[in-house]
């Protein structure tokens, strides 16, 4: 558990970057604090967003945008979230824990960490979602994935362009709510597809390979067993890489069947 | 750090430690139907609602339930008890220990969703673990009140 010395609310956003920029090591954002407490950090600055209405989901100058203190449970009831992607996104956090858990547990917390074992950063990659940052502005999150963790900044949004595309996410778990063993998720728009494969249990990556195949109508098995080939895998105490390659091959061409049948309705 | 948390329609002005979690605030003040279980966001045993919404008291800060309205099962005791009589009908309760935060969620989910299916519900339970029933018993209660709804005939929210 964490030790706090200071519990700060900032009212506007430059106090909150201020806060932080005092000393990036003693103080912390707090998200929705569930897996934050369970680090030994000591803290001496803990800062509240909670006040900063970040717990917004607008559609803006033609993106969703999801504020950084959005609950992953918002994002399985909020209409605008939910008539989106085939409720891509929604449906990706609902194995997480329970409802009361995913009350709490927010996007920006879920981003910002960049966990190997995260569903929203798998989903969020297949529909070329960028994240807004307080110094570093709008960076892909693509990019922002391949970068090193450093807490030194604080991530204000998530935006993912309106653009009517179809998505689909596939995931194996070794019980209803473990982390999980493996996920994938597709998206299509007029024809072009991407995907991403995440938990391997590294970080999510986008698998050009496997669009590669979609896009060239190479059918979705084809899909799958580029993604076998092309990314690396690892072992780890839920499922040896082996284990995971084979699975990659399974949800990728899951997943795309899943969105090409969407598509025929 | 001072803080004004409303308990059940009862408000609190107190000091307290700026680490201080929800689930050690309640229990100080003699909320003892919340309880601790794993500690680690996984079990549900320490349920309550924040503005009405079901949340890990264990994983919530209390400084920011400041200026918010908590409910813990004392706050819906006839609701939770006319529900507990399902349970105890269907043998769903051995140790009792998970039924406290249990009853927080299904309460919820009742106000949040109408008429859930199997998936619905498994899925907004999911999180609410217990150790010696099974859940079949549970599942069983949850069925019959679902289809009684008592709460009607008795003028619960
Ligand atoms: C028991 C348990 C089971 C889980 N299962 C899954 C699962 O199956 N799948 C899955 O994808 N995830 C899972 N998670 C992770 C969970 O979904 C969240 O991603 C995680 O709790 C972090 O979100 P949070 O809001 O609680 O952030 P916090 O715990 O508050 O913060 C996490 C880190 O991010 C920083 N941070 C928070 N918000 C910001 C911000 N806006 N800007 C900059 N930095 C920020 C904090 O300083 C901290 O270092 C699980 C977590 C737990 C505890
Ligand atoms: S004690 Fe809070 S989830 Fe287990
Ligand atoms: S009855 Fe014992 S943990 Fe549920």
């Amino acid at each position: 558990m964490y030790t706090i010395k200071s519990y700060v609310f900032p009212e506007t956003l430059e106090e909150a970057g201020e806060l932080l920029q005092r000393d990036t090591r003693a103080s912390a954002i707090l998200g929705g604090c569930c897996w934050l407490k369970l680090g030994r950090r000591r803290i001496r600055w803990a800062i509240d967003l909670t006040r900063l209405g970040l717990d917004q989901i607008e559609v803006k100058d033609g993106c969703l945008e999801l504020g950084a203190c959005v609950t992953l449970h918002q994002l399985e009831t909020h209409p605008a979230v939910t008539a989106r992607f085939d409720g891509l996104l929604g449906k990706c956090v609902s194995h997480i824990v329970g409802v009361p858990f995913r009350n709490c547990a927010t996007v920006g917390g879920s981003v910002f960490s960049r966990f190997g074992f995260s569903d929203l950063t798998c989903a969020l990659l297949a529909l070329d979602a960028t994240v807004v940052l307080h110094r570093g502005g709008e960076v892909p999150l693509e990019q922002f994935m391949a970068s090193p963790i450093a807490f030194n900044d604080i991530l204000l949004k998530v935006r993912i362009k309106d653009d009517g595309r179809r998505a689909a996410y596939q995931s194996v778990r070794r019980s209803t709510t473990d982390f999980p063993t493996l996920a994938a998720a597709v998206s299509r728009l007029d024809g072009k597809w991407t995907v991403s494969v995440g938990a391997r249990p590294a970080r999510a990556v986008r698998c050009e390979s496997a669009a590669a195949c979609l896009n060239e109508g190479k059918g979705a098995a084809a899909a799958g067993q580029a993604a076998a080939g092309e990314l690396t895998y690892g072992t780890d105490l839920r499922a040896g890489a082996d284990y995971r390659k084979k699975l990659a091959a399974v949800l990728v061409r899951r997943a795309a069947e899943q969105c090409m049948e969407e598509n025929k309705g | 750090m001072k803080v004004k948390i409303t308990v059940n329609g009862m408000l609190y002005n107190k000091h307290i430690p700026n680490d201080m979690m929800l689930l050690e605030f309640l229990r100080k003040y003699g909320y003892v139907s919340v309880k601790r279980g794993c500690d680690t966001g996984n079990c549900g045993l320490c349920t309550v609602w924040v503005e009405g919404k079901p949340v890990l008291s264990c994983s919530y800060p209390a400084a920011r339930a400041d200026g918010k309205r908590v409910t813990t099962l004392e706050g819906v005791k006839e609701e939770a008890a006319s529900f507990g009589r399902y349970m105890t009908a269907q043998g769903a309760e051995q140790c009792g220990y998970c039924s406290p935060g249990f009853i927080m969620a299904v309460l919820a989910m009742r106000r949040e969703l109408t008429d859930p299916t199997e998936e619905e519900i498994a899925g907004y339970l999911a999180g609410n673990l217990c150790r010696c029933s099974g859940y079949a018993g549970q599942t069983r209660a949850l069925r019959a009140w679902l289809q009684d709804r008592p709460w009607e005939k008795e003028g619960q929210a």
